[in-house]
């Protein structure tokens, strides 16, 4: 990929609040035409982050600036933003198309050329001819839409969505999440994203930003965010995770030896020697079968599965501790067998206390 | 999910026998008060003679209730007015101005309902005398507007919740000033609730007494008029005038449940 401009330079940016710490001194840039999604659980922090961004939060110390331009004490009406509300925000009293054209009366566009665009943003999310409607006659798949429609028509340097497709049920969103993407990569904008969804956040993400507690955990394309977390709490927040606590005694032929409740474990991540870490394992990194690059684990005992579709869900146990594997959905698990662990050196990941 | 149809027993029987006691008790002053305005006779009192509308046709041609009615529209469509729109400003501002004293503010606005409309009569014509303030409609108007504004307020204050202080945030997000977020987006949004509390507040104007009573000297509104008529002895006149009076309150108040319906019908949908 190209060196992309950078569009958002947030920096040591910052929010106190009289008795709390929402967000502790952090820096992110983004660059321009990058989709970046602040994922954590509520109280992270992501959407004071975004509330920044917007404007609406004034941040206690730091700079935010946009294509170069220092914006941090403008209101929202004077940023190059616009943004998603995760309730949608629409103005219950004008028809659709006056909902898309607000933000360019406001710039004082004149009505034929603002119908205009309104009606061209409409098409662009899928809701041509839909124009003369009252917003109370829509889905709220259909207000979402509209109120995408609004933001994008003002041609904003960074969109800010707020949670927007929390409120949709579930085949709606993954389909609004694909025309997200879609869109973003037609306008070639840059989108910022708030969710509590990892799942969400992993399929439409360039870049996924982990919070907690008011500050970033991790960041990172969401397959290496995912594969490789950089701390515990992402390791735990991004899908189904075997955590084991352990202690680094050294190296061993280029690897690291790890002491572990589940017996000595050797990675191929670098540990400084006698440090206390989680080793993680991904429920779908486990093998059944010795194979080169592996070492075993133990025999686990199968106490409880579910069926998933594509594989079974297997909760074992392995020398009294819990782990999860996936089981290949041709293979039917028995509660009460006994299934070989296997592990591949280079599968395992070390996290830092 | 609708319950199962239940044969009725005796609990029931009893049941709709206590309602309708109830709702004749209600109904009963009113509706001898309408029944009686159709009398063809001297006297609104059993047995019932008629119907006739000779009473209305009088009502109608008497000048002196005449005046006293369009008084009463004067005052209660200008004094709701204001009213109104104080309400509506203190309510927005309280609403979305985090503020260290907003609570106490609120607690004061709110007051006056729990006062006597005596005791602010009479506390307005002290301070009406100290200013000077003639007994006038103007005083009259001035006096409703004090008794219906917290009620306003109340009325406004209950529809600016966070969701309107979002779509507000979405409006100034897409460069709206001040001015054209309230003018274009909270006014509009809220116009059925300020209709709502123009026309609460104009029946409890159109049907106020004391105040007027109090404030007033050459010049009355409609239930001073009828009060005087009153001291004068029964008449199915005085019935006329009470229907029409009452005529016109039931259709307001049937305007506002219209009106508010239709609003909570927007913001479920909206």
């Amino acid at each position: 990929m190209a060196e992309q401009k950078q569009r958002v330079s947030l920096r040591r940016i910052s929010k106190c609040y009289d008795d709390s710490i929402a967000l502790t001194e952090t820096d992110l840039d983004i660059a321009a035409g990058e989709y970046v999604v602040l994922l954590g659980p509520s109280g992270s922090g992501k959407t004071t982050l975004l509330s920044i961004l917007g404007g609406f939060v004034a941040p206690t110390t730091g700079k935010v600036a946009i294509d170069g331009g220092d914006v941090t004490d403008l209101p929202p009406a004077k940023r190059p933003t616009a943004t998603v509300f995760q309730d949608y925000a629409l103005f219950p009293h004008m028809s659709v198309a006056a909902n898309v054209a607000f933000g360019l009366a406001m710039r004082r566009m004149g009505k034929v050329e603002r119908l205009r665009k309104a009606e061209a943003m409409l098409d662009l999310v899928g809701l041509k001819g839909f124009g003369g409607r009252g917003v109370h006659q829509l889905s709220g798949g259909q207000r979402q839409r509209v109120a995408l429609a609004r933001a994008i028509a003002v041609d904003p340097a960074v969109l800010l969505l707020d949670e927007p497709l929390g409120a949709l049920d579930l085949a709606l969103r993954r389909q609004m999440q694909e025309e997200l993407v879609r869109l973003q990569r037609r306008l070639h904008a840059t989108f910022v994203h708030v969710t509590h969804d990892q799942e969400e956040a992993m399929s439409i993400a360039d870049r996924v930003v982990v919070m907690n507690h008011g500050r970033i955990e991790d960041m990172g394309p969401p397959a290496r965010v995912y594969l490789k977390p950089a701390s515990l709490f992402a390791a735990r927040f991004m899908g189904e995770n075997n955590l084991f606590e352990g202690k680094a005694i050294g190296r061993v032929n280029g690897q690291t030896a790890i002491d572990t409740a589940v017996g000595r474990l050797l990675a191929d991540q670098n540990a400084a020697s006698g440090e206390a870490l989680h080793v993680g394992i991904r429920p779908e990194q486990l093998r059944f079968a010795p194979e080169l690059g592996a070492q075993s684990l133990g025999e686990a005992r199968i106490e409880e599965f579910s069926f998933q579709g594509t594989h079974f869900r297997v909760r074992c146990r392995l020398k009294d501790h819990e782990i999860l594997a996936r089981v290949p959905a041709e293979t039917p698990p028995h509660v009460g067998e006994t299934l070989p662990l296997f592990v591949r050196f280079e599968d395992l990941v070390l996290l830092q206390q | 999910m609708k319950a199962a149809p239940r044969r009725l027993d005796w609990g029931d029987g009893a049941a709709l026998l206590y309602m309708a006691l109830a709702l004749l008790f209600i109904f009963l002053p009113v509706g001898s008060l309408i029944l009686f305005a159709f009398q063809d006779g001297m006297a609104p009192v059993p047995p019932f003679k008629g119907p006739t509308l000779a009473w209305f046709d009088k009502v109608l041609h008497n000048r002196r209730l005449i005046e006293a009615l369009w008084n009463s529209v004067l005052v209660g469509g200008l004094s709701s007015l204001v009213a109104t729109f104080l309400g509506f400003l203190a309510a927005f501002s309280l609403a979305r101005r985090s503020w260290r004293f907003a609570e106490g503010a609120q607690l004061f606005l709110m007051a006056p309902i729990t006062v006597s409309y005596l005791i602010i009569g009479m506390g307005l014509q002290i301070a009406f005398n100290l200013l000077g303030v003639d007994r006038s409609l103007l005083a009259v108007g001035i006096g409703h507007v004090v008794i219906n504004l917290p009620l306003c307020f109340a009325i406004i204050y209950s529809q600016l919740g966070e969701h309107q202080a979002n779509i507000e945030r979405a409006a100034r997000d897409l460069g709206a000033k001040e001015w054209q977020v309230v003018g274009l987006i909270t006014a509009p949004m809220l116009w059925p609730t300020l209709l709502a509390a123009y026309f609460i507040a104009f029946t409890l104007s159109w049907d106020e007494f004391v105040i007027a009573f109090l404030l007033s000297r050459f010049d009355v509104t409609l239930p001073v008029v009828i009060w005087g008529l009153l001291r004068s002895g029964l008449s199915p006149e005085l019935n006329a005038a009470g229907t029409l009076v009452f005529a016109i309150s039931i259709a307001i108040v049937a305007a506002v449940e219209f009106l508010l319906w239709r609003g909570r019908k927007a913001a479920v949908h909206g």
